[in-house]
């Protein structure tokens, strides 16, 4: 159990990190709401409570990894970040603009506190597989997260470093699935089903944990536990509601990639006090 | 001016085609409202197959398809298509010379907000390497139409790059699109103007533009940039002396490269190419990123005036 004091530090900091994603995704009139804000509690807990990293010196040898292998969702991520310390709130209105060093898709060339390049869906998580095998051939115990979709998981890729993975038995890497059951043509069983998921990954050689992913408790759990997992990889999966926070967006495959008009910034915003 | 988005185009098209053609199959991987193949996967749910996120997959199912006797269209962005699924399309498309259609959407910098990772700047030069594969970049709607009717009868693997913003509608319905030939557009005897896709505008504007300053320029469209239509290039390059490409591609392997080889072999004259010169993109909007990148009339312009210097 939390207490009661960080629970709530953590609770609010995924509302400021949903109003960020709201406001921004508005002022650029494009974007990925909804992958984002299904993400946000994961993220904040994360951020603010599991991860070992400094704002102050973004490339500290020692920190802990985050990689957002579902880069679509690049507005939680840097909302994030600008909350941790790493660069300016102010900076978020600049996302996707041109010049901005807050691109559509992550960008480790040009964002402090991003550890890789993503966007084309399935490469992140192949990257952390190399991160986590170097931590280990360096003698660190820094940790590798990587965050990815649902529908991500239909790519290829992701089983070829989910089999690396276990092979290598990293227990470094700590993995979530964003289990919102949607993805951009609609469900993800309609569309291509990656169903049965939770025998998928053990079938892989991964130790599994199911967790309500909006669910503060249940995330501190699954986090502590995954810790102490000894050499194998862990996938949490964590069921989740898209565009969860935002009523008019919850489970609509519609506000996957539609940024939210003025008036719905409003909207959505009133819902996010 | 009438626009239209060469993605639109062939949405339309493709349920046209599926009307008269029932051999047609469509395929995609999860982007079919933005590909717009959602108007044949509604019309013909049957002949349609959502692959998922898996583009591999993608093509590797599209060849199956046509080792079967089916004329697939697999769709995806162009990043994705040429980038993820470069393997299959070379070994498993290519190699066999299968018949499948792969029609990729938002080419270039002019994906705009999503940024580099999704502006596929390199696919011509990937797609025309490819022995075999034909690469069409239509340069409106209309040529968009009929690019993919001639790409249906055509027999063995096809690229085509479609855009994702609206781009003006250049041909009327007296055009006649066929694989493999250029289209003169303006004639002109200072220089010559080579463009592909949605510069084929751009040419035209700055071509304008050179006939105020008593410069007449020379457009041609090349929308076949493979098989590459080597007389009307030559040919124009004999009328002018002087040659400036304009494309929506890295600098190099592009349209530029592709003309470059031609000239060199047999008619060398002074060049200039207008293109993204060997970098990522970025986010911004469209037209924020052709201005920053060198791309809209005015740089066609100040090519045309450095070549006519050279000549
Ligand atoms: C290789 C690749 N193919 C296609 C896309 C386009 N795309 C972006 S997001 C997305 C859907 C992702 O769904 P999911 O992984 O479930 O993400 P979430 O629901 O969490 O937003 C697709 C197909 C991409 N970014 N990369
Ligand atoms: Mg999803």
């Amino acid at each position: 159990m939390m207490d009661e004091q960080q629970l709530k530090f953590i609770e609010e900091k995924a509302k400021k990190l949903r109003q960020h994603i709201v406001k921004m995704v508005g002022a650029a009139g494009s974007g990925h709401p909804g992958g984002s804000l299904s993400a946000a509690d994961i993220l904040s807990y994360l951020f603010f409570k599991e991860m070992k990293v400094d704002p102050e010196n973004p490339r500290w040898s020692e920190r802990d990894r985050f990689v957002l292998s579902k880069g679509h969702a690049a507005p939680v991520l840097y909302a994030a970040l600008a909350e941790k310390g790493f660069f300016p709130v102010e900076d978020l209105s600049s996302l996707r603009k041109i010049n901005s060093h807050l691109q559509g898709h992550p960008d480790m060339k040009k964002t402090p506190g991003v550890e890789m390049s993503t966007g084309s869906l399935g490469t992140g998580f192949s990257a952390t597989i190399g991160m986590a095998l170097a931590a280990k051939l360096d003698k660190k115990d820094y940790r590798i997260f990587v965050m990815l979709g649902d529908g991500e998981v239909q790519e290829g890729q992701v089983w070829e470093a989910a089999m690396a993975a276990s092979h290598y038995k990293l227990d470094n890497l700590i993995a979530v699935l964003d289990y919102n059951g949607l993805q951009i043509d609609g469900n993800i069983n309609d569309v291509l089903s990656p169903e049965p998921l939770n025998e998928k990954w053990r079938a892989f050689g991964w130790e599994v944990i199911e967790i309500d992913g909006h669910n503060l408790e249940e995330i501190h759990m699954a986090f502590t536990k995954a810790n102490e997992i000894k050499d194998k990889p862990v996938m949490i999966i964590a069921k989740t509601i898209k565009g969860k926070g935002v009523s008019f967006m919850e489970n609509e495959a519609g506000w996957h990639g539609t940024a939210p008009k003025p008036e719905e910034v409003e909207k959505a915003l009133l819902e996010l006090q | 001016m009438e626009k239209m988005a060469t993605r639109d185009a062939y949405g339309k098209a493709l349920v046209e085609l599926g009307k008269i053609n029932k051999d047609v199959v469509v395929l995609d991987a999860d982007l079919s409202g933005s590909t717009k193949t959602a108007g044949f996967a509604k019309e013909f749910p049957e002949r349609f197959f959502n692959m998922g996120i898996a583009e591999q997959n993608l093509m590797g199912t599209a060849a199956g398809f046509a080792a079967s006797g089916k004329i697939p269209f697999a769709s995806t962005f162009a990043i994705f298509a040429c980038g993820r699924a470069y393997d299959q399309i070379r070994n498993t498309i290519g190699y066999p010379k299968l018949n499948v259609k792969i029609a990729a959407s938002h080419a270039g910098l002019t994906v705009g907000e999503d940024g580099g990772s999704h502006q596929m700047l390199e696919d011509i030069s990937l797609m025309r390497t490819i022995p075999g594969m034909t690469v069409i970049v239509p340069a409106d709607g209309v040529e968009t139409k009929q690019a993919i009717f001639a790409a249906s009868e055509h027999q063995g693997p096809v690229y085509i790059r479609l855009g994702r913003p609206s781009i003006p509608i250049i041909f009327d319905d007296r055009y006649k699109f066929e694989i493999g030939k250029a289209s003169l557009l303006k004639e002109g005897k200072d220089v010559a103007i080579i463009a592909t896709g949605i510069m084929v505008a751009e040419a035209l504007e700055a071509a304008k533009e050179l006939e105020a300053q008593g410069i007449e320029a020379a457009v041609l469209n090349i929308s076949t940039i493979k098989p590459l239509d080597k007389e009307a290039i030559i040919q124009i390059a004999q009328k002018t002396g002087a040659v400036v490409t304009a494309e929506e591609h890295n600098i190099i392997g592009g349209l530029g490269s592709a003309v470059a080889e031609v000239l060199v072999e047999n008619y060398p004259v002074p060049m200039e190419r207008i293109g993204v010169q060997d970098t990522f993109g970025e986010s911004g909007k469209p037209d924020e990123l052709l201005e920053k990148y060198g791309l809209k009339a005015k740089n066609i312009i100040g090519a045309c005036q450095k070549v006519l210097n050279r000549k």
